[in-house]
């Protein structure tokens, strides 16, 4: 549906020139929620702005269900851009409006029949929740209402794709979910997909179905979101991982726990999550694992669980007994303090 | 009470025409000068670095004009015009004469609030716009302007009792109004009362003009 490819982008500044975007390539499939997760000035803004072309790149191409829109003539872009929606950050609304006119205005600027218009604001502010809000102004509006206006207002354009510009960024937890929840059944129900840009691990695990994690305008690992994740490979993408799950230790607790023995942790997802591999291990080798902290959680609808197990025992017993784990599918890694870690990589 | 009657008996007439003098000049003064004024703004808005009509030499080239124009008192203004005003309207006095003079002082005075107030709308929601496909001719409308009207109505009432001021001056080109009435009555004449009562009279237009103004600006505003 969206394929991206060997787009590069950099800036000229008065200091010389910025690469935002080096080589990046993706593909969304149709009917997919495609999320790009990354620290902020990791270039997954300019990537998104890239892709209906509020900034052009300065090499490679966007299609959009089989258009090069990188392409295409002025007029041809206002019309292709109808069919991309978007919502952003700080959601745009058009302050001066009711909510009613916020979707309606952009509908009679695009020259949608005059008839149709009041049936399509209706239809799509129900859609999102929000018949009884017509004619209020966004200030009386809460953060989440003010998103579900500007979904109503993307939407109401009956586009293919929705764009998500960091759309859940300035939201509390609970407002963050229900505008996810929101679409995850727009992706469901009016079968739009999702192309979002976001900081939050929790974005990605909720409603994504493939992830790229990027850093300094490249993309470092991309994938399904359940691959990319169980067996991330990058550093960031470890450190995203590590984020979900939150155990941290210090140094010190390593270093001491060190003295008698290993730390591992190891992540569990769908089939390894239902056997008891720990009970399993300590009868069949001579180790003594000790669970310093343990969580599971959810990527999308698969259960995702990681453990941090200090092992006491014999190296050599320690080793085979994470080669039996490993072979029941469960990711193990060492744990090392900060500075041993740094030596390896 | 009879004080009043008899100064209106005798000066009632002179101040009524002077008024309507003055709201001749300043309406039909305001009205052109806000047909050009505006578009100037929002030229000036357009062409600067990263907008969507970015024009570098053009927004300079506007910039240094407003600024020649706005460098000048309107008193000055006024008879380093003559020939140009000859030359558009055919005569250099009365109200006729002074129109010109009153709209090249005030159009580039409001080309200057309205590029301020156009730069106060929000860039994102021109953006999201820019992203439905909108044509900007269509975003400059119903985005900018529409967005910026409690500013602009704002900036509008500031330039209106500017040109009130300017129009004080007209009389030295024969076109009336209240500023002409206390100079030549109140000032050359020596009639304090005439003085007072247009200087009252002022107060009250500036007073009204303004609490219009700001009541309207917060009508539009809805935050």
């Amino acid at each position: 549906m969206i394929k991206i490819d060997h787009l590069s982008k950099t800036f000229k500044t008065k200091n010389g020139s910025v690469e935002a975007l080096k080589d990046v390539s993706l593909e969304v499939k149709k009917g997919g929620i495609f999320g790009v997760i990354g620290y902020s000035g990791a270039g997954k803004s300019t990537l998104i702005r890239n892709v209906n072309l509020l900034e052009k790149p300065t090499s490679g191409t966007v299609s959009i269900d089989g258009t090069d829109i990188t392409s295409l003539s002025a007029g041809e872009l206002l019309k292709a851009r109808r069919k991309i929606g978007m919502i952003f950050q700080g959601f745009n609304l058009l302050k001066t409006a009711t909510v009613y006119d916020n979707v309606a205005i952009p509908l009679k600027l695009t020259g949608v029949p005059k008839k149709d218009i009041k049936e399509r604001v209706n239809r799509f502010l129900s859609i999102v929740g929000l018949s009884d809000k017509a004619d209020t102004y966004p200030a009386q509006l809460s953060g989440g209402q003010k998103q579900r206006v500007a979904i109503a207002r993307a939407l109401s354009h009956e586009p293919e794709v929705l764009l998500s510009d960091e759309g859940t960024s300035a939201l509390d937890p609970d407002t963050t979910d229900a505008i996810l929840d929101l679409l995850l059944r727009i992706n469901k129900e009016l079968g739009i997909t999702i192309l979002l840009i976001t900081h939050e691990m929790h974005v990605i695990q909720r409603v994504c179905d493939s992830v790229a994690v990027m850093e300094n305008g490249e993309v470092v690992e991309k994938g399904k979101t359940i691959d990319v994740f169980t067996s991330p490979k990058h550093g960031t993408t470890k450190k995203f991982v590590n984020g979900i799950f939150n155990h941290q230790l210090s140094d010190e607790m390593i270093e001491s726990l060190k003295e008698t023995g290993k730390i591992y942790s190891l992540k569990f997802t769908g089939d390894s999550s239902e056997e008891p591999a720990l009970a399993i291990i300590t009868k069949r080798f001579d180790i003594f694992p000790n669970i310093l902290s343990g969580n599971i959680t959810q990527l999308k609808e698969d259960p995702f669980g990681s453990l941090l197990v200090h092992f006491k025992g014999a190296d050599n017993e320690i080793k085979e007994a994470i080669n039996y784990l490993q072979e029941k599918g469960i990711q193990t890694e060492e744990v090392m303090t900060y500075e041993q870690s740094k030596r390896i990589s | 009470m009879s004080k009043v009657n008899a100064f209106l008996e005798e000066w009632g007439s002179y101040l009524w025409v002077a008024l309507i003098e003055t709201f001749q000049m300043v309406s039909i003064s305001l009205v052109i000068s806000i047909l050009i004024g505006l578009p100037l703004g929002i030229l000036l808005v357009l062409t600067r670095p990263g907008k969507s009509l970015e024009n570098h030499f053009l927004n300079r080239f506007l910039n240094i004009i407003i600024n020649v124009i706005r460098s000048i008192p309107f008193i000055i203004l006024l008879f380093f015009m003559l020939p140009f005003t000859k030359f558009v309207v055919g005569t250099t006095i009365g109200v006729k004469g002074v129109i010109v003079p009153l709209v090249v002082f005030t159009a580039p005075y409001i080309a200057r609030l309205m590029e301020t107030s156009l730069l106060e709308v929000d860039r994102g929601v021109v953006e999201a716009y820019e992203a439905m496909g909108i044509k900007t001719k269509d975003i400059i409308w119903n985005v900018m302007v529409r967005e910026a009207r409690p500013s602009i109505i704002l900036g509008l009432t500031i330039a209106t009792i500017g040109l009130i001021g300017a129009t004080a001056m007209a009389g030295l080109v024969g076109a009336g109004g209240l500023g002409d009435l206390a100079y030549r009555f109140g000032h050359l004449r020596y009639e304090p009362s005439v003085m007072y009562t247009t200087v009252a009279v002022l107060i009250i237009l500036v007073q009204g003009l303004q609490s219009l103004g700001n009541v309207v600006a917060a009508k539009l505003k809805k935050d």
